[in-house]
């Protein structure tokens, strides 16, 4: 028995859950796959008087969508993410970042929302809602709320939800001809990225539009960098362009240094990741157009 | 509704219902060594990443140290020693015998249930890349792991296993 004593508690209902929090607020912890929770309680890192475990609330795991968005309830465990056909037509790159995260057994367990709510500065989902500008639905005593994924992070383990409150869906906006890139660098296949980054921008008439490039790993939350999605959206596309746009996305960056990389080679690696990230969704949009001439 | 201390755990574990009151705090892990005899289930880090204790909760493969023993309530639990009484997970043992895929044994278990549930689970061929990406998910520490990458090769070829019939 590794945790240090807590009580348990498993709500029926969503009612429930929020009552649950209502009372115990900040003393409680809220137990979704456990993935980042248990080895915090194993290590006695966090030592919460109150486990809430909201894996009976079936009504939280979905994928449906609704008009122009993808609505996926927090309790989505995160390897239907990889598999679910809507997901990978819709928004693949979702599905190709979530099975960067750790290794099977924990993408079994591990659900979207526990990613999101715990906000470790390294982790993919986070940076892949703030690159599809997803809007995050919290559930409180006095009702929803809705919070736009960039503001939704506001720091290392630290996201816009009150001690009373519980996310429960993210809503994908659905964009046509999206061309992306996904990649990150690990020590070892599984551990959290040194550094990663996503490209991706929609192509109209062979120009880039609506350019998104987000960094994770690098400082305390993922990082949208305009400065490079400017580089992004003016120029045509080409190989060419993919150093300067790596560059703009590096250009200020204040990366934490730690045991495993300092402050200058993860700036190193965040640039080669975009490089690498922008060349894939270029080579994208090269196959497609080819796609597009070879069956005209 | 009011939070608990202790609880009783209703679990069915390799097809033989268990049942146990425990303190909440305690994981699956720890539940299924002493409540259920499973000591096949080895603890090494106890936060998620050597792989040791893998175990499957209703087929899927997941780590039974980042897990309460108060969840696996009305859930069915597949250990090695219920693997092992399976034609697949005998062609497994015999695999990793004649592979030389193991050592002291402390990290076999986990990778013969990740294993077992990609052979028998696996709806398209399976690629290098998924044997991989499946053992990749477990550390062990004495044969390196060339011989353990060989037998899941040799036993996706020899498709003994359902899923790749």
């Amino acid at each position: 028995m590794k945790p240090a004593p807590f009580e348990y508690i498993a709500p029926e209902s969503l009612e429930q859950a929020v009552e649950v929090l209502v009372q115990y607020g900040d003393e409680s912890k809220i137990l979704a796959g456990g993935q980042s929770l248990m080895p915090l309680l194993n290590m006695r890192l966090i030592t919460p008087s109150v486990v809430m475990d909201i894996n009976g609330l079936d009504e939280l795991s979905y994928i449906r969508q609704e008009g122009e968005h993808l609505h996926i309830g927090a309790l989505t465990r995160q390897y239907r993410l990889e598999r679910d056909a809507r997901i990978r037509q819709t928004v693949p790159v979702l599905a190709a970042a979530t099975r960067l995260i750790g290794h099977p057994p924990i993408r079994y367990a591990g659900t979207i929302g526990g990613s999101l709510a715990h906000a470790d500065p390294a982790a993919e989902l986070p940076a892949v809602m703030c690159a599809l500008e997803v809007e995050l639905c919290v559930v409180g005593p006095s009702g929803a709320r809705r919070i736009q994924a960039v503001d939704f992070f506001r720091g290392a383990l630290d996201v816009d939800i009150r001690p009373d409150e519980l996310l429960t869906e993210v809503r994908i906006p659905i964009r046509q001809n999206v061309m992306w890139g996904v990649q990150e660098y690990t020590r070892r296949a599984g551990d959290f990225a040194l550094a990663g980054a996503i490209v991706l921008a929609e192509m109209e008439a062979d120009r880039w539009t609506n350019g998104r490039v987000v960094l994770f790993g690098v400082e305390d939350r993922p990082l949208r960098v305009p400065r490079a999605e400017a580089v992004l959206t003016q120029q045509v596309l080409s190989d060419s362009q993919a150093s300067a746009v790596a560059a703009a996305a590096v250009a200020e960056l204040d990366c934490h240094a730690d045991l495993h990389a300092s402050a200058g080679y993860r700036q190193q690696l965040a640039r080669v990741m975009v490089k690498r990230a922008y060349l894939d969704a270029v080579a994208m949009w090269n196959e497609k157009r080819e796609d597009t001439a070879g069956s005209a | 509704m009011q939070p608990q201390r202790r609880t009783i755990v209703t679990t069915a574990v390799n097809g033989t219902p268990v049942e146990a009151l425990v303190d909440v705090r305690t994981t699956l892990a720890d539940f299924l060594r002493e409540e259920a005899g499973c000591t096949s289930v080895h603890l090494g880090c106890e936060h998620g990443v050597c792989g040791a204790c893998t175990v499957l909760i209703d087929g899927l493969p997941v780590r039974s140290c980042l897990r309460l023993a108060a969840q696996a309530t009305g859930h069915e639990i597949t250990t090695l020693e219920g693997v092992m009484q399976t034609e697949c997970g005998k062609t497994i043992g015999r695999a990793f015998v004649e592979q030389f895929a193991m050592q002291c044994g402390f990290c076999t278990a986990g990778f013969v249930l990740s294993l077992y549930h990609l052979l028998e689970g696996a709806s398209e061929p399976i690629t290098d890349r998924d044997i991989h990406e499946t053992l990749g998910g477990h550390i062990c520490r004495c044969t390196g792991y060339v011989s353990i990458v060989e037998a899941a090769k040799r036993l996706r070829d020899q498709r003994t296993c359902r899923g790749n019939s």
